[in-house]
């Protein structure tokens, strides 16, 4: 390594700046009731989104992984009667590397009893209220991004449809692909960069992009996943979700990223038992949200990259 | 020849795309919060010149392009080609005006240039930043005119037109800077 590269990225300003955003987050849930937890960064299961990469190693023998993100052990303290917490942590995504990604990042994670995402949304917005000037705030569906940008409705569309959308806007290196790759290539190109400033959530997305949220009938008789993400001036913050809570729908959901891992040819990943075995227990109604504190802390400061907010970022370590 | 995955793009990395090579200027990875990870990749078609963006998914990769820089000696022209001559191993390279394109211009015998090779072709040549050539063609030196603004078109030998400060005379050797076409100086030792 390059001697010059000891001295950390961050400036002493913004390592402060960190340091009294932790303890500003702590007070907002301090103050309204909700205990903060730890759970474990390595354990034996991971997260089988196939969009998710875990970075694998070696826990007594066998398979281990950093955790992508605090949920399936939260939701097992959810599901033991635990009631409302949040996780102030790191998690762990390989391959993630950019001006607004790192592969090691701190995730803000909490998880409301009895809300659903609509109502977790309020406190999402009162959260960033707390800790960022909002130039605006507004709410708009995935469907209404897409019909006004693009003229386009995305629950219908066909991938033939989005192809030649999308080949307007981006010149793309291959031909084929689902609806839902296509999707985000409209997303991520054309319709996140004109987003505009301040608050912005987007909610109801396709009912394939679920993940781990609730699939439910929207106005228009539209099966859609209640989830939303949360956009600070045109930069993802937080992404949550109306928890899914039915087991056999949970499995369904692991077999099919199971199936996509293998059709994509990446490693195979047992779902996570554990987790089944709390969701068949019980998990209470409930809406979490995961937050990106150093994108936080990005918008506090004016930083354009995620590297000028991090003591060590990956080139340094 | 080895290939670079997105995640190992970085800004300078020569790859081929569509059967042409190509540098990379800028890899920037971006992902919805829950979907697939895209690389926009910003590139130079280093035949054409033409700078465009075009997006991957993550993980796809590229085969790398056998595109390297030489500091050659330039020779000579004999109207059709530009010859150089790499000065350890005295191997003689000719390119065509499509690889010397506006170079030509800046380019004076026993000059050390940079000669990109593709293949082993040339496919690019780079003048020095700085270049001193002599003024073969310009309106007579005006006496006492010192550096107060005003210039004049002078013609260099090499065919370059550059403007220049009054008091410069036909025969006079000056600096030239190749990026911008820009007067510097006179030259140090005349």
């Amino acid at each position: 390594m390059q001697s010059s590269s000891w001295p950390p990225a961050a400036t002493p300003a913004l390592l402060r700046a960190r340091a009294e955003l932790y303890e500003r987050l702590r007070n907002f849930f301090r103050q309204r009731g909700v205990l903060e937890v730890e759970v474990p960064l390595l354990a034996r299961h991971t997260a089988t989104d196939p969009h998710i990469d875990s970075i694998a190693v070696t826990l007594d023998g066998a398979d281990g992984y950093l955790q992508t993100s605090p949920e399936f052990f939260m939701k097992r303290l959810l599901a033991a009667g635990v009631g409302d917490i949040y996780s102030l942590g790191k998690a762990f995504r390989r391959g993630e590397a950019g001006r607004r990604h790192n592969p090691e990042f701190t995730m803000l994670e909490w998880y409301r009893l009895d809300l659903d995402e609509q109502q977790l949304m309020d406190e999402v917005e009162a959260l960033l209220g707390d800790c960022l000037e909002l130039e605006s705030i507004r709410r708009v569906s995935y469907r209404e991004l897409f019909e006004s940008q693009l003229g386009i409705d995305p629950h219908r569309a066909s991938a033939e449809q989005l192809r030649a959308l999308a080949a307007e806007h981006v010149d793309v290196a291959w031909q084929e692909a689902d609806v839902d790759t296509w999707l985000d290539v409209l997303m991520t190109h054309v319709i996140e960069p004109a987003l505009g400033r301040g608050l912005v959530f987007v909610y109801d997305y396709p009912a394939s992009q679920a993940a781990l949220a609730r699939v439910a009938t929207d106005a228009q008789g539209q099966r859609v996943a209640r989830r939303f993400e949360a956009y600070v001036n045109g930069m993802e913050l937080a992404n949550g979700y109306w928890e899914l809570t039915d087991a056999v729908e949970q499995r369904r959901r692991f077999a099919a990223d199971s199936a996509r891992r293998q059709q994509l040819g990446l490693p195979e990943l047992a779902a996570d038992e554990h987790l089944l075995a709390a969701l068949a227990s019980g998990l209470p109604a409930c809406a979490g949200v995961a937050l990106g504190v150093d994108r936080l802390l990005m918008q506090q400061a004016g930083a354009a990259e995620i590297a000028a907010v991090l003591a060590f970022p990956v080139d340094r370590v | 020849m080895s290939t670079y995955s997105t995640n190992e793009f970085r800004s300078g990395m020569k790859v081929m795309l569509d059967g042409e090579p190509c540098a990379i200027l800028d890899n920037e990875f971006v992902k919805p919060g829950k979907g697939q990870a895209f690389n926009r990749v910003k590139l130079r078609n280093l035949n054409s010149g033409r700078v465009w963006e075009r997006t991957f998914r993550s993980g796809e990769s590229l085969e790398a392009a056998d595109v390297r820089d030489h500091e050659m000696e330039y020779l000579y022209s004999d109207g059709e080609f530009w010859h150089f001559m790499e000065p350890t191993t005295f191997e003689q390279h000719q390119a065509d005006a499509k690889a010397v394109g506006d170079s030509a211009k800046w380019l004076k015998e026993q000059d050390k240039v940079t000669v990109t090779l593709f293949n082993g072709a040339p496919l690019a040549v780079t003048p020095p930043n700085h270049v001193e050539l002599e003024i073969v063609e310009t309106d007579p030196g005006l006496k006492g005119d010192t550096a107060q603004g005003g210039t004049k078109p002078a013609k260099l030998s090499t065919g370059a037109v550059v403007k220049v400060p009054l008091f410069l005379s036909e025969g006079e050797v000056i600096r030239v800077d190749t990026r911008t076409g820009e007067y510097l100086s006179r030259a140090k030792d005349q």
